[in-house]
């Protein structure tokens, strides 16, 4: 018999029956809430008079509509009325069924994928779901992780399960290693620009070859993040030292003799030499340049030394329409250069880009440069209350305010718009986000997903820049 | 959860690949801590001209005359026909919630992206997937013919056009049960609480770090 995937070994770990049509119940280790997708399956729990099954293996934190601006009156400070009931109903809701929350002003608050590893509330060999496509994040510990629906959110308090059917196996290898300037970012955006935004579908993707072993914590998350925009719900990566030592010492990671054991099966969790994918995709790392997407969605990436894509070129004619869509929304001529591409704004944060590393990458191009002076803003947001502490002691925000950008409290931003921060109509950004769709930084704003060195040398630029140039 | 049997409607056009739950509903409507009402925001920015705002009546804002849902012709229409990758992006139920209230409760494309297709089952709503070749066809005879109408019959898996023929799909028995019988999946799990208990039994004995409490 062949040997097993990681995804395999997990899904057979969490298998509570196999169903006689296919589907199977599926226990769940931890589930993540945020204040979006929460309320209405909180409201059918208690429309159904039903408990939540183990109150304990949730963790909640507001993110997608708290202010990044000053909020040290919480959440009566929140100015959008809508965005305060919903947080309002999130702090509601944990205090009256118990669960774990990390309010507006606790400083373990901040993005919800950003949290849970950080607290070590997401440990390899789990199960791990929240109503937010990127929960895939948390496959990178070698964890079974992805986004459900807020039905499913109420089945999972209810239950602890849910219905799932299996998905197959698929290997992204990304060979050898990548060069200086290159992050996991764009191994990532260059993984979707190859397989496209639907590729992934109906797979769990497991990212293998050393140039993903060879990533930091950070950096795998950073990948995982982004499977779901190649349309995997699942994006995984196996166990190693690097992923134990992450979670050594975190607040709920396991302690004394549960942690040899713990580390003990984990060292399992890889897929075996001799498994069998149902479709591999090899990338040779040092091919991979940085990446920029010049479209509306994320597929439509390219190298920062080529064009805007000629919709003229193509001949299918779905895929030329849709070039031809995007280029007018984007407001940008065909066969333009890369470099040539003005920017209004620029954000880095989200739960693609928003960790230490990340912020100290993009530390080190602005340090002692100035942002352009074209730029109407440029924003730095990190992922949580904690990371903008350490960051603050390593004086990364002095750099950053130096420079000319904004230092902001921990929170989704500019990612999606929910708050206050968000595009003018037919802005450009350049945003370490996850998402280029029509709108979503603000309506009419036009978003270019680029890494946070990327980003950030972007900003002193005032159009898009090779980061390369300013490392060496 | 509405039982699905069988659906007669008039069919409208979303003639374009890889639409987003972004685009079915615009992340400022999510504020909402409800359920309903997102009818009137589906597509949003494609139906109305201005930027739409939670809250805000849309009576009276400039409409989009272009769009398909704003024409005559789709007036009342319950089935959408839509390109591949429907339902990319965001897993935000609020998407099937927005296409229900609006009244479809049926979409055919050549493929969904997993949650989006996972989470209209949840809500009453039926996605099919045909190959590329037969949903070419359905819009070449949907953009010929005005008042074009389809029925979906869930029992038997099947699809007739006005032109007779019947085109049959797949669809998990499982979900299907479910569909027709309008049956909440949360009772139907809690039948297997026992199984779910000597489960965790079983992983508290084998992994009892996963059992740490939060808190
Ligand atoms: S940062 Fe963006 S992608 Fe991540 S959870 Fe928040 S809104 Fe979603």
């Amino acid at each position: 018999m062949a040997g097993k995937t990681l995804y395999d070994k997990l899904w057979d770990a969490h298998m509570v029956k196999q169903r006689e049509d296919g589907s199977a119940l599926i226990y769940i280790d931890r589930q993540l809430l945020h204040e979006v997708t929460s309320p209405q399956a909180f409201e059918g729990l208690r429309i159904a008079g039903r408990t939540p099954w183990r109150i304990d293996a949730n963790l909640a934190t507001p993110d997608h509509n708290v202010p990044t601006t000053e909020r040290s009156s919480g959440v009566e400070g929140i100015v959008d009325p809508v965005s305060r009931i919903q947080v309002k109903t999130l702090d509601d809701n944990c205090d009256e069924f118990g669960i774990t929350e990390f309010k507006m002003l606790d400083e373990r608050q901040g993005i919800v994928h950003v949290v849970g590893p950080e607290q070590g509330a997401t440990l390899p060999g789990m199960t791990v779901v929240c109503g937010d496509s990127h929960t895939s994040t948390h496959g990178a510990f070698g964890a079974l992780a992805h986004g459900i629906g807020t039905s499913e959110v109420e089945h999972v308090l209810a239950t602890q399960c849910l219905i799932q059917k299996k998905m197959k196996n698929m290997l992204v290898k990304v060979n050898g290693q990548v060069g200086e300037g290159i992050s996991g970012k764009d191994i990532v955006l260059a993984v979707i620009g190859k397989i496209g935004t639907a590729g992934g579908t109906g797979y769990a993707v497991e990212f293998g070859g050393q140039a993903i072993q060879d990533l930091s914590m950070d950096g795998r998350m950073t990948v995982c993040n982004m499977a779901i925009e190649a349309g995997a719900r699942v994006g995984m990566i196996a166990v190693d030292s690097t992923t134990i030592d992450y979670v050594k010492g975190r607040t709920y990671a396991p302690k004394g003799a549960d942690w040899d054991s713990a580390v003990q099966a984990w060292s399992d969790l890889h897929s075996d030499d001799d498994a069998v994918f149902d479709k591999i995709v090899e990338l040779e790392a040092v091919d991979i340049k940085p990446q920029v997407t010049w479209g509306t969605s994320p597929e439509m990436v390219v190298a920062i030394d080529e064009f805007v894509p000629n919709p003229d070129d193509h001949d299918d004619v779905v895929v030329k329409e849709g070039i031809g869509r995007a280029l007018e929304y984007m407001g940008l001529q065909a066969d333009a250069a890369i470099t040539s591409i003005k920017l209004d704004r620029v954000f880095i944060g989200s739960c693609t880009n928003s960790r230490i590393e990340d912020l100290r990458v993009a530390a080190k191009v602005v340090k002692g440069r100035k942002v352009a002076d074209s730029l109407i803003q440029a924003l730095v947001v990190p992922g949580s209350g904690l990371i903008k502490k350490q960051a603050e002691q390593e004086g990364l925000d002095v750099v950053f305010t130096e420079a000319g950008l904004e230092w902001r409290e921990p929170g989704c931003s500019m990612c999606l718009a929910m708050n206050a921060d968000k595009l003018g109509q037919g802005e450009h950004c350049a945003s370490t986000s996850n998402r280029n769709f029509e709108g979503r930084q603000g309506f009419g704003g036009r978003t270019h997903l680029v890494s946070p060195a990327m980003a950030a040398a972007a900003a002193i630029a005032g159009h898009f820049v090779d980061v390369r140039d300013y490392l060496s | 959860m509405r039982k699905f049997t069988q659906v007669t409607g008039i069919v409208a056009p979303m003639d374009r690949a890889n639409v987003d739950t972004d685009m079915i509903i615009p992340k400022q409507f999510l504020k909402s801590i409800k359920r309903t009402g997102f009818g009137k925001n589906l597509f949003d920015e494609l139906r109305y001209l201005d930027e739409g705002q939670p809250d805000q009546s849309c009576e009276g804002r400039p409409l989009n005359n272009d769009f398909m849902l704003n024409q005559a012709r789709y007036a009342g229409s319950t089935v959408l026909l839509a390109r591949q990758n429907f339902g990319c992006g965001s897993s935000r139920e609020h998407a099937p919630w927005a296409l229900e209230d609006y009244g479809f409760r049926c979409v055919i494309a050549p493929s969904f992206a997993d949650i989006f297709y996972n989470n209209c089952f949840k809500n009453g709503i039926l996605p099919v997937t045909l190959d590329e070749a037969v949903i070419d066809q359905l819009f070449v005879e949907l953009f010929a013919n005005e008042g074009y109408e389809i029925t979906i019959d869930l029992e038997q898996q099947t699809i007739k056009a006005p032109n007779g023929e019947a085109i049959s799909f797949e669809v998990d028995a499982f979900r299907k049960h479910c569909l027709i019988n309008g049956l909440d999946d949360i009772g139907v799990t809690l039948e297997d609480a026992d199984a779910i208990k000597s489960f965790e039994a079983k992983s508290r004995t084998l992994s009892p770090w996963l059992f740490d409490a939060i808190g």
